[in-house]
């Protein structure tokens, strides 16, 4: 075992607005099935990291129901294994994380009983598949104190992302959080590859400083110092960080080439299973172009839309370009347009939900209308 | 010393041979039913959705990809420390030769050290071949009630029927005083179900015995004609709920096709007494602009771009633009081409269908080579099959292996016919 693995899973995001009152980013359903911490999770064990922490901090109930077992992405095994840490209280008070280099400084008795040599740490708000074996190996022999996982947006706006410019060895000599003024197209996927015991000695340096944050305290303010170098991905890559990325991300797989890169092709993307039946199509269903949950059962007309586990669809209801969370009942001659509903959403006959292609209209979990 | 109040033996070492090439390579508990599930999974789920945490499975016929799917267990919560699932295969004995499962009671007299290491007080008998959902804990609770000796689930069935089954002639509080074996005149509609509660200690002593006298023993042949010949407590369960023995081609379909009526008789849409099954990956299920999809159920990962009516694919089917399925059973992993025809078929898991290929065409005549296993109009292509472009099969016609177009008489497979090629598939 060449790496631990770390996933930062506390993250809030007030730009997915009512869709993360009820649950922590990392947590958000993605793709009909899963949620958006299977990524980063199926990628630690595909890359044969065994042993691996969760780090929960904001609404934590909705991860932890979810990861309530290791063994659905094969974490069982007893070398290794998959730890949750949330914030807890000791007899010195004490404490929320105050940061993301401060929750893993908290959680350090992880880090010093491991004997990796390598940490790779990763957000778990990231749709993508990486084999993280490749970014150590490139760690190794570039002789990286850190390695910073990168991506060339190509004239996209990045400035809500971590951007960063590499020189022509691939070094990190520039990186800012959110710029107001992008310097570069290439951005931080939040994915970082570090020597274990350096992050201890860093940590260790930092928090009594009152630095707690990983980015800003470590990559930031060190990029001159470490050698920090941008290990530069392509493929799909995208971030859970506004209702408008959310609602993309859901209609990106609609599209065939992501489905088959991200779902077909192994290794693959594994999540908690719910033990669903078939979907069932009855007699009046018009389904096109959309991806249907198993457990759910259609009567009306669907299209262009991205329906989670046992979603029922009543007669003559039309859903189009609209997200339907789990549990959620669609009564009779219902109109759904460009919305996203939460969980549990139960609609009586008739009813109308119509928002813009601008601005998903969203409805809260356990809404009853 | 530690002790399971109940402990189930399912026996799962049967061919089914009446399910013609669907059972060639794998023993009936291991085929596919209702898209995503095993017909093991029934049983399986039923046990621990009635708590009975222990279970012996006894494979004997094609157990590979039985094992493969039950694993250690993991989907039916069946991984245990103290229990579990135990895969219960013939072996040899100490001293003697091994033999195999001669008969249902042969099979658990052979395993008697297994149940006595968890020496429970009950041992429910089930088999692996139906589809139905069933509480054993409340039969449990009528075992004790009555203070049974043996416990045997009933299903009442239409009198001219009865003569299918074996049949339970009970009083009016349900003892059982008689059984019957497909009698020409039954005298009642009780009909076994297969699934049997019995006192252990009793069935322990009453295996041995019958085993001195029947090398075979079976439990509708011997072990309850011996209880009943000493006059030991016999009870009739009687259930009411869905209950199907899919032994046939044609129950085969129709049992899958129970599943996608508006309201089917069988639900498995419920939240509770949930079927757990295997999935090794469950990506989301995919309709394309231009699919049609009406009274069918389509499993996960299945990405369809053509029409789909009254039928039900399993995970990971594939069907191309332009094609229609009708009336048919698509198992997992298959991959049918554009522009095709496929109706009324049972076509099994992995198998690639090319462009063009029309299934199911012309004159209802019962396969020469095993006229009572097709003989109701369905086609069957068999598991790992691989049909190439163009070519028309007709019905109650069967293939199996990797066929090319010089195989086929003028790209054509007439009803009645069967295609099947040597070697390994």
């Amino acid at each position: 075992m060449r790496a631990v693995g770390i996933i930062l899973a506390g993250g809030q995001n007030a730009k997915l607005k009512e869709l993360t009152q009820v649950r922590a980013t990392s947590a958000m359903p993605i793709g009909s099935s899963y949620r958006a911490i299977d990524f980063s999770l199926s990628n630690m064990a595909n890359s044969g990291i065994s042993k691996v922490a969760i780090i929960t901090q904001y609404n934590s109930r909705s991860l932890h129901d979810h990861l309530n077992s290791s063994k659905w992405w094969g974490f069982g095994d007893k070398i290794g294994g998959m730890f949750v840490f949330s914030p807890f209280l000791t007899q010195s008070g004490n404490s929320w994380f105050r940061g993301t280099a401060d929750s893993i400084y908290q959680n350090m008795a992880f880090l010093k009983r491991s004997n990796e040599p390598y940490v790779l740490i990763a957000s778990g708000d990231c749709i993508y598949k990486m084999d993280y074996n490749t970014i150590i190996e490139y760690h190794m022999q570039k002789n990286a104190d850190i390695t910073v996982v990168c991506k060339d947006m190509k004239g996209m706006d990045v400035r809500n992302f971590g951007v960063v410019e590499l020189d022509g060895e691939g070094r990190v000599v520039e990186f800012e959080e959110k710029p107001l003024e992008a310097f570069s197209d290439t951005i931080s996927l939040g994915i970082y590859v570090i020597r274990r015991e350096l992050l201890i000695e860093l940590l260790e340096t930092i928090i009594p400083e009152g630095r707690y944050d990983f980015v800003r305290d470590i990559v930031v303010r060190y990029r001159k110092k470490l050698n920090i170098m941008g290990f530069i991905c392509d493929g799909y890559w995208a971030s859970v960080n506004s209702v408008e990325s959310y609602y993309n991300i859901n209609m990106d797989f609609l599209r065939s080439d992501i489905r088959n890169s991200l779902f077909f092709q192994e290794p693959y993307i594994e999540t908690k299973n719910k033990d669903e039946p078939p979907a069932k199509y009855n007699s009046n269903s018009q389904v096109k172009n959309s991806l249907i949950g198993s457990g759910s059962i259609i009567d009306g007309i669907v299209e262009n839309s991205v329906l989670f586990r046992r979603v029922r669809i009543g007669e003559k209801a039309i859903v189009r370009d609209s997200i339907i969370m789990e549990g959620c009942e669609i009564g009779y001659g219902c109109i759904i347009e460009n919305a996203i509903l939460d969980k549990d959403v139960l609609l009586t006959a008739n009813q109308v939900i119509r928002g813009s292609g601008d601005e998903p209209f969203i409805v809260k979990k356990n809404s009853a209308l | 010393m530690r002790k399971k109040e109940m402990m189930a033996m399912l026996l799962a070492g049967g061919q089914g041979s009446r399910l013609g090439v669907l059972t060639k390579n794998k023993a009936k508990p291991a085929v596919s039913f209702g898209g995503k599930y095993r017909i093991i999974d029934f049983p399986m789920s039923n046990c621990i959705n009635s708590g009975v945490d222990t279970v012996g499975v006894l494979t004997q016929y094609q157990p590979l990809q039985l094992n493969r799917h039950i694993g250690t267990g993991i989907p039916w919560d069946l991984d245990r420390r103290y229990g579990g699932v135990t895969i219960l295969a013939p072996h040899v004995k100490e001293g003697e030769e091994g033999y195999w499962y001669s008969g249902t009671a042969n099979a658990i007299y052979q395993n008697i050290h297994f149940i006595d290491t968890y020496n429970p007080t009950y041992v429910l008998i089930i088999s692996g071949d139906h589809i139905y959902k069933m509480n054993y804990d409340a039969m449990l609770d009528f075992h004790k009630k009555n203070g049974s000796d043996a416990t045997i689930a009933v299903l009442e069935v239409p009198l001219e029927e009865a003569c299918r089954f074996g049949i339970m002639n009970a009083d009016e509080d349900d003892r059982i005083y008689e059984f019957e074996e497909k009698p020409e005149n039954p005298k009642s509609n009780l009909a076994s179900m297969g699934i049997y509660i019995f006192t252990w200690e009793m069935l322990r002593n009453a295996l041995l015995e019958a085993h001195e006298r029947h090398h075979d023993t079976d439990f509708g042949k011997h072990v309850i004609p011996m209880y009943l010949e000493f006059n030991k407590n016999i009870y009739a369960y009687r259930f009411s709920g869905y209950w199907k023995d899919v032994g046939t081609i044609e129950s085969y379909w129709k049992a899958n096709m129970d599943l996608i009526q508006t309201i089917p008789e069988f639900n498995l849409y419920e939240d509770f007494a949930k079927i757990y099954t295997s999935s090794e990956h469950q990506p989301p299920q995919y309709t394309g602009p231009f699919a049609d999809i009406k009274v069918s159920l389509v499993s996960e990962g299945c990405e369809v771009y053509g029409a789909v009516y009254n039928s039900i694919l399993g995970p990971d089917v594939k069907v191309a633009a332009g094609t229609v399925v009708r009336d048919s059973i698509i198992m997992e992993g298959c991959v049918i081409g554009e522009n095709c025809v496929i109706e009324r078929a049972i076509i099994d898991e992995n198998c690639e269908i090319g462009r063009d290929v029309h299934i199911g065409v012309g004159e209802n005549i019962p396969n020469r080579l095993k006229p009572h296993i097709y003989d109701t109009g369905i086609t069957v292509i068999g598991e790992g099959s691989v049909v190439p472009d163009g070519v028309v099969i007709g019905k109650n016609a069967v293939v199996h292996g990797i066929t090319e177009c010089g195989d086929y008489d003028n790209m054509r497979l007439e009803s009645g016919e069967t295609l099947e090629m040597t070697g390994e598939v």
